[in-house]
């Protein structure tokens, strides 16, 4: 598996620069989280926070500020106790997300680990409009060996969802997963055929443990927070899959996406192959924040 | 929304200035820290926001606090006049050689930005303008990619070029050109497979398509939700295959848009087009000004400048 390598170079060449903790000090820091889009309102925070333990603790040294950093980012980036419930458990994981972002992908690659795990897994073909989502789809279902229900280009997404969910109850599948078509979540009918599906399968399959992941792409910036708030709207947002950390983008909204709407980021995408799909780790993220030039290309 | 806050927040910054005179370096200086702000919420690249305050901060100080406009209004005049110039001031569209010669064009970009979409919204476009466009299927790598061109091809009443995946881009590349010369096709959109732009096999591949055949225009394809790392992309690209103009999409969104900027200014290319949605007509001109302004986060206080 990938790691992503340099991290502690990278980071301590921030905190050993500095021989006091200044105005310079910290506006480095501001600007380092700025330019990993964490966005200006929580990069602030976290400065405050920062601020006051430096105070506090009589911190003299800006190296040990580097701990107090990490701690504070990965207290707020917390996964919870139940984050990867829905694999033991039936379950239906709905995948939304705008357009482009990693959905397809992710899904097959999630398909993948769940098979590997032995349970057995069904794919809703549920984008149902984009040009060959749907031979995209049966695509990663072949490459995972999982089953795939679909339907026509064209057909209503709801359709497919309730033939789905029927497979899933009579194969006795253990995970169902729903690919959706992206969507941008200022259109309000698209919205609307989302809460469409998440009624479906609350009433058709009542007793499935739910997981609705929405996908976010490492590389957006600050309208990711608009993004999330838009969905939960939709549906019950339990985690992110935060995509595409292969290249030289950070991610750092997530941590103002889980800040202010608690949505914990459960996996993360860090390439096109099948394997590039890691559970989240805090202290990587945040490690990775600091980086100057994030490869985890290769090794 | 995000208007009132930047021109209230300007507003409350001068409340006591008017009419006192000149802007000084003071004044200015606080009013631009609410600017930066703004330009940050908007994704526009760090380093491209401090290089953009310095030069509006020299415009502004010294300037004649007009009767007519409040000093806030001033500064976001200049700024929004800077913004503008940055942006590029007139509209652009794609270069494409007379109708008796082919003109290639290559298509490139990250993941998931919008290539082949907006490669058959193009082609539809020129089709439309009495060209005869042809559309290459040179992404091997994402499943199903050749079958999404076909659609979309389909769609927009033009034909697509493949060899299926077990080619190699280059020599699709090629054969698609030559492919063209045979049935009179006059325009050929190479739509390539998104790619890192530190992924240097994938970038050298590029490369090498542009030894194979004529590209004569390099177009990268950006989302518009991009945000910090838009500096990265479009520097990276643009020094290791050359970009010839850009193409924002996602635009139907409402994302502010900052990376446009930082991808002007990184790259000094046109932004030719924006995509508005996913429907192949979904695809317009690009308008400096309108950018800026929306850049801004105010749409309104423009015409409310004009008047004063
Ligand atoms: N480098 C990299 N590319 C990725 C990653 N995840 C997905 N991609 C690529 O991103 C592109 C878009 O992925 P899709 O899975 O089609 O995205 P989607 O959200 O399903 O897209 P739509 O259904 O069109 O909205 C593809 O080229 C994928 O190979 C990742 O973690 N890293
Ligand atoms: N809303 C909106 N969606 C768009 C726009 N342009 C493209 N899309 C959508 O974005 C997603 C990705 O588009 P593609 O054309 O597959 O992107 P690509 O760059 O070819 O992707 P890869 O080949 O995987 O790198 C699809 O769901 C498109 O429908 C746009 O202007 N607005
Ligand atoms: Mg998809
Ligand atoms: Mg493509």
């Amino acid at each position: 598996t990938k790691t992503r390598e340099n991290i502690v170079s990278g980071m301590d060449s921030i905190f050993s620069g500095f021989s006091a903790i200044d105005e310079d000090f910290y506006e480095e820091l501001e600007e380092t989280l700025i330019m990993g889009d964490m966005g200006i309102q929580t990069t602030m925070s976290v400065l405050e926070e920062l601020k006051k333990a430096v105070k506090e603790q009589h911190i003299k040294d800006p190296s040990q500020c580097r701990q107090v950093l990490i701690d504070s980012i990965r207290k707020k980036m917390d996964l919870g106790e139940n984050a990867y419930e829905f694999e033991h458990r039936k379950s239906v994981v709905l995948v939304i997300g705008v357009n482009g972002v990693g959905k397809t992908t992710s899904i097959g690659k999630l398909a993948d680990q769940l098979k590997s795990d032995g349970k057995r897994v069904i794919l809703a073909a549920a984008d149902t409009f984009r040009a060959a989502a749907i031979e995209q789809l049966s695509e990663w279902a072949d490459r995972a060996g999982v089953d795939l229900i679909a339907q026509k280009e064209g057909s209503d997404p709801a359709a497919v969802i309730y033939d789905a969910i029927a497979a899933a109850k009579s194969r006795n599948a253990d995970v169902l997963i729903c690919d959706t078509a992206g969507r941008l979540h200022n259109k309000k009918n698209l919205m609307e055929e989302l809460k469409k599906i998440n009624r479906i399968i609350d009433k058709e399959y009542p007793e499935a443990y739910r997981e609705t992941l929405v996908v976010l792409d490492g590389t957006t910036g600050q309208n990711a927070l608009v993004q999330a708030r838009q969905f939960m709207e939709a549906a019950p947002i339990t985690g992110i899959i935060l995509t595409k950390l292969d290249g030289t983008a950070k991610g750092g909204i997530a941590v103002a996406i889980q800040s202010e709407l608690g949505i914990p980021v459960k996996y993360v995408g860090v390439g096109e192959k099948i394997d590039d799909l890691q559970k989240f780790s805090s202290g990587d993220f945040v490690n990775a924040l600091f980086q100057s030039d994030t490869r985890n290309k290769g090794e | 929304m995000a208007f009132e806050s930047l021109a209230d927040k300007l507003q409350n910054v001068f409340k006591n200035l008017r009419g006192k005179g000149r802007l000084t370096e003071a004044d200015v200086k606080t009013a631009l820290k609410e600017v930066k702000m703004a330009l940050l919420e908007a994704d526009v690249s760090f380093k491209v926001v401090k290089q953009f305050i310095s030069s509006v901060q020299e415009r502004a100080v010294g300037q004649d606090v007009l009767t007519s406009l409040t000093p806030g209004q001033m500064v976001i005049k200049i700024v929004n006049e800077e913004l503008v110039k940055l942006m590029g001031s007139e509209t652009t569209e794609i270069a494409l050689k007379p109708q008796n010669e082919i003109t290639v064009i290559m298509m490139i970009g990250l993941q998931g930005a919008g290539k082949t979409t907006t490669t058959a919204k193009l082609a539809g476009k020129f089709k439309a303008k009495g060209r005869n466009p042809m559309l290459a299927a040179c992404d091997i790598y994402r499943p199903a990619a050749i079958k999404q061109l076909q659609v979309n091809g389909e769609k927009v009443g033009v034909p697509v070029f493949s060899m299926g995946e077990n080619n190699s881009p280059v020599n699709i590349a090629k054969a698609a050109v030559e492919h063209a010369k045979k049935e009179g096709c006059n325009l050929v959109f190479l739509d390539t497979a998104g790619r890192l732009q530190i992924d240097e096999a994938m970038m050298e591949e590029l490369v090498q398509i542009k030894e194979a055949v004529h590209v004569d225009q390099t177009v990268l394809v950006v989302d518009a939700m991009t945000g910090q790392d838009a500096v990265n992309v479009a520097g990276s690209f643009n020094d290791k295959i050359g970009v010839d103009g850009v193409i924002l999409t996602k635009l139907d969104g409402d994302t502010r848009g900052g990376a446009a900027l930082s991808i002007r200014s990184v790259t000094g290319r046109p932004i030719l087009y924006v995509g508005m949605g996913e429907k192949l007509s979904d695809l317009e001109q690009f308008y400096p000004d309108r950018m800026a302004s929306r850049i801004l986060g105010m749409g309104d206080i423009l015409s409310l400048i004009e008047k004063a």
